[in-house]
């Protein structure tokens, strides 16, 4: 805890902690869609090295900044800096090429497909020379063992169909595939929805771990004890902008109950 | 010592503990399938296990083979071409038209594999880039090759005589002639381009979840294109040994093909919902269905019940494949 960690500024990001300490910083972002303004000049920050959580009710806005920040959406107006770089992205793969990986909530893994074979989708290693070139199953499959086993305790067989998997090892396999390409960022849509208690314990032990390897995480929740738990800092979203930012040791769900709903002013 | 002695008969178990599970018997349906028809056709009839009706049963078998490999790269992505055996036959048209034209044996293969390609690039079109769908984009194309087809043949069929065909037909090492090592070559190639390279990988990500797949950065519509491609390209080099067979270019339907190629990849175990790939099967089935009418046939079973022998088969694989493992 170090001094600017406590000072909760009054309006979004004022700019007093210094800019290396952010990851990401987004500035007055407006995104539209027809007549529905999503996006009304939000602004947030990510810290490195810690847990971001977005919260804020259906149709605050987290979806379409999530979207913004991954490169789905491309906004109207307004600024992402990533690590101090000017970056607004075209296409998702722009997004990852600058390190930030997104886990949506569908995962998007292919069931009939396996483990190592999901981990490299779109991105495979091959070897050989133009149309001669073959997969390089040895070094795929021991790559997404060792990632999968450095980040999740309960690991599936990398040659397994990801239809065998239950749904925490699902969601393991799909956070190890995000953080395992060397990625800056990597944004969760409720990464637990579906969980049972069990496996939401494991995938919070999963996400835990990302964060101590170094990893900013932006952790998009409805789950309120969850925020608690695993997040260090808190922005609240409420119609279109980023209301209110908390540390988490400094604030109670209580709290952000009421700016979420507005019945506390940021 | 004693380790290896333990091992052998647990291992034995496992594999009879496995027959009495039905999904055994659905994901080996095809090479069961055949070896069961062997043993009862090689009982009834005392030729069908000769070398040489096992020769000529290979060589019968080598267009279905490739066509049912064509086939199943479009099913693999959960697509289906029924216009595969229209495109033949628009290959082979274009092969006799050319070749009487004084266009010489492989200016005319050649002749003959690019405009099955055309057949398969307007399925593409359709398909990937029109989003029409695959049942009704394939049927409209197979009604509109077969009518190319009489159209440019005039109806009649064009008599070939190519010595080049006549080797391709006739030729042999051992009892594999050449039409059967042409289709084995297509499909080593084919295992080789499914299960070894990118491209395959991506054909079967779009098959098992179109989503999820274009969300990785995969290009659905490159990927479809594609597939339909290979089975018209694959069509076209069926042409040339149709054309070898019958020794002249037919425009002839050729619907028992296109039946017989959805057949063989059903009877392979390759999931018409897509995203199971599968090479060896689709080819093992086509040689089943190929033994099924060769068998009948020494038998002197009418002509009649042929399709409906094949039918009962197909019909009875598919039943099967519920019960494979998930």
């Amino acid at each position: 805890m170090t001094d600017n960690y406590n000072f909760v500024p009054a309006a979004p990001h004022t700019g007093t902690t210094p800019a290396r300490d952010f990851i990401l910083k987004a500035t007055d972002i407006k995104k539209s869609f027809g007549g529905v303004h999503a996006l009304k000049g939000a602004s947030m920050t990510m810290r490195r090295g810690e847990i971001t959580a977005l919260i804020g009710d259906n149709g605050a806005g987290k979806s379409t900044m999530v979207r913004c920040l991954s490169g789905i959406h491309r906004p109207d107006s307004g600024t992402i800096w990533l690590d101090g770089d000017d970056v607004t992205f075209e296409t998702p793969n722009a997004a990852r090429e600058r390190g930030i990986e997104t886990v949506h909530q569908n995962l998007a893994l292919v069931e009939d497909l396996s483990v190592w074979q999901n981990f490299f989708l779109g991105r495979e290693k091959t070897h050989g020379l133009g149309p001669f070139r073959t997969l390089d199953r040895k070094l795929m499959k021991s790559t997404a063992g060792d990632l999968l086993k450095n980040l999740a305790v309960n690991v599936p067989p990398v040659t397994s169909k990801v239809r065998r998997l239950s749904g925490g090892q699902r969601q393991a396999v799909a956070i190890a595939r995000a953080a395992g390409w060397g990625s800056k960022i990597v944004i969760m849509d409720e990464p637990t929805a579906a969980l049972g208690v069990q496996e939401t314990a494991r995938v919070e032990g999963v996400i835990n771990t990302l964060r101590d390897s170094g990893v900013a995480v932006l952790l998009i929740s409805h789950n309120f004890d969850q925020v608690m738990r695993l997040s260090d800092h808190v922005w609240v979203m409420r119609a279109g902008t980023a209301v209110a930012e908390r540390r988490t040791l400094e604030t109670d769900g209580d709290e952000l109950v009421s700016l979420i709903t507005g019945a506390k002013a940021a | 010592m004693t380790t290896t002695e333990q091992a052998r008969p647990s291992r034995l178990k496992a594999i009879t503990a496995e027959t009495k599970q039905l999904s055994f018997w659905a994901e080996n349906a095809a090479p069961i399938g055949l070896v069961v028809l062997v043993i009862v056709f090689s009982i009834l009839s005392p030729t069908f296990l000769t070398l040489g009706n096992i020769k000529a049963m290979l060589v019968a078998a080598a267009i279905l083979v490739i066509l049912a490999i064509g086939q199943a790269f479009v099913i693999t992505t959960g697509g289906i071409d029924l216009s595969i055996s229209a495109t033949m036959t628009f290959g082979a048209i274009g092969f006799g038209l050319a070749f009487s034209n004084g266009a010489g044996f492989w200016l005319s293969a050649l002749i003959a594999i690019v405009a099955a390609m055309l057949i398969g690039l307007i399925n593409g079109l359709l398909i990937a880039k029109g989003k029409v769908t695959d049942f009704i984009a394939t049927l409209g194309t197979l009604s509109v090759a077969t009518g190319l087809a009489l159209i440019v043949s005039n109806g009649k069929p064009i008599s070939v005589n190519s010595p080049e065909l006549l080797t391709l037909t006739s030729g042999s090492l051992g009892i594999f002639g050449y039409p059967i090592i042409l289709a084995a070559i297509i499909a080593v190639g084919a295992w080789f381009f499914m299960f070894r390279t990118r491209f395959g990988l991506h054909v079967q990500a779009v098959g098992g979840n179109e989503e999820s797949a274009v969300a990785n950065g995969i290009s659905a519509t490159k990927i479809r294109m594609a597939v339909y491609l290979i089975s018209a390209a694959l069509a076209g080099v069926a042409a040339l040994l149709l054309v070898a067979r019958v020794g002249a270019a037919e425009p002839a339907i050729n619907t028992q093909y296109l039946l017989n190629s959805i057949a063989a990849v059903v009877l392979g175990g390759v999931s018409l919902t897509g995203g199971k790939a599968k090479i060896v099967g689709p080819v093992i089935g086509a040689l089943l269905l190929t033994a099924l009418t060769n068998g009948l046939t020494l038998l002197g079973v009418s002509q009649f019940y042929q399709p409906l022998a094949v039918g009962l088969v197909v019909v009875l694989a598919a039943l099967l494949t519920r019960f494979q493992k998930k």
